[in-house]
């Protein structure tokens, strides 16, 4: 058994970052994207018909009731079959845009669904057009609402970015397995990996608490 | 374009390997169900080293990515002289992460339970055994079972990040009707579809379970 040699993390350090970044990168641009298509769902769903609901309601359940690293093996090497040809970075920043949208839209359809119906009625009472009371009644009150649950969402969707490197995006769990492999050194390689992830989530946490306090202080 | 041919002779092969995935998800719930106990009665014991032991347990297990758990296991058990086969270390590591989520799930029903119950069991002379067997589990029990089910689909999504250490569930034996057939769409569409079927029924499950014990 070898000994416990740092060296092989500090010596890797720029690419440890590098990594790092692309974790931040494809985290950050899928949460972005998850975030404005699962908002787009839940306006259509507010606006739309029985059979564009319905529809929507089947992109919801379908990626609610799929792995991850399904949709992200049918997106990179089902998606050439219809012309779909990415690369890994772009697939992996897709694919965890849409599979947040299906979470990210439950949970806008949830913040409509609990903004009183007292609030709606005196604002029409009020002469208030339905334009006016979606943005100004049904949409602040609603992010209000579901702000913890959209701060829990964007924190499992942190650690889903760990699935990203079975399709090969160089991110931090795919750059350390790779210098693990190549060094046989899995016990320093997995230590920081782990260390990595629990100070990336806590940070995360800690940031959502203080967003959580922040933006629903006037609440009582 | 989609060859209807690959799909269909896909899906017996799929259906096979999703034995493999409920059994695995299955065992992890059951197994990580009785670690929960242990790691829940940790964070709820009086003595401060028990809940801090609790706390570390569940901040690990649910702040690490599942995959990286099971590299880990996968890789770190050989090396400190304990060789597993890559059954058990997914079973283990499912096991260990699910324990972790189902811990904090039993938390929440045992602290809703009213603590003026505990005293009136206590004032009425029942053993603390007692209270636990037949006042607190069976209303934790029907408080979490919701949450249970739906720990289940979890698991058994999450069960997909197994087929990286090579277990011949749905997804691995997806890549295998894919490699043989060059066929990825078909076999990614019968995968998912296999798992949205099991997931879909276990849903309905749960339904049917919160909506009867509700009564209960």
């Amino acid at each position: 058994m070898q000994q416990f040699d740092p060296a092989v993390i500090t010596h890797n350090l720029s690419a440890i970052g590098a990594g790092l970044a692309t974790t931040l990168g494809t985290w950050i641009a899928g949460v972005v994207l998850g975030l404005a298509i699962g908002f787009a769902i839940a306006l259509l769903q507010l606006f739309c018909g029985r059979w564009v609901r319905a529809v929507l309601r089947a992109y919801i359940e379908l990626f609610r009731g799929t792995p991850f690293l399904v949709q992200l093996f049918l997106l990179y090497y089902g998606g050439p079959s219809f012309g779909l040809t990415l690369e890994p970075l772009t697939a992996g920043i897709l694919g965890l845009g849409l599979y947040g949208s299906a979470y990210f839209a439950e949970a806008f359809r949830s913040g409509f669904r609990a903004v009183p119906p007292g609030h709606l009625e005196a604002a029409s009472c009020l002469g208030m057009s339905r334009w006016q009371i979606v943005l100004r009644i049904q949409i602040p009150q609603m992010f209000v609402l579901i702000v913890p649950a959209i701060v829990n969402l964007i924190i499992v969707l942190s650690k889903e970015t760990a699935v990203l490197s079975i399709v090969t995006v160089p991110e931090l769990t795919f750059v350390l397995t790779g210098i693990g492999s190549a060094t046989f050194a899995f016990v320093e390689t997995l230590l920081a990996l782990c260390v990595c992830y629990l100070l990336l989530v806590e940070l995360a946490s800690r940031a959502g608490l203080w967003a959580e306090a922040r933006l629903t202080r006037f609440l009582v | 374009m989609f060859s209807m041919t690959v799909f269909v002779q896909g899906i017996p092969l799929l259906l096979q390997a999703a034995v493999a995935t409920i059994g695995i998800s299955l065992a992890g719930l059951v197994i990580g169900f009785f670690v929960a106990i242990g790691v829940c009665s940790a964070r709820l014991s009086p003595s401060r080293a028990w809940r801090a032991a609790g706390g570390a347990y569940v901040f690990f297990f649910r702040g690490v990515p599942m995959l990286v758990q099971l590299l880990l296991v996968y890789y770190l058990l050989p090396f400190v002289g304990i060789n597993v086969p890559p059954l058990v270390a997914a079973i283990s590591t499912v096991s260990l992460c699910s324990a972790s989520y189902i811990a904090e799930i039993l938390r929440g029903g045992f602290l809703s339970i009213p603590p003026g119950q505990i005293e009136a069991a206590r004032m009425l002379g029942l053993p603390p055994l007692d209270t636990l067997r037949r006042i607190l589990v069976p209303q934790a029990f029907r408080l979490t079972l919701p949450s249970l089910v739906n720990e289940m689909v979890l698991l058994i999504k999450a069960s997909s990040l197994i087929s990286v250490v090579g277990i011949a569930e749905v997804t691995r034996t997806a890549q295998n009707i894919a490699a043989s057939t060059y066929r990825p769409l078909e076999a990614y569409v019968a995968a998912g579809l296999i798992y949205f079927v099991i997931c879909g029924a276990l849903s309905l499950l749960a339904h049917a379970a919160e909506a009867r014990l509700q009564y209960a």
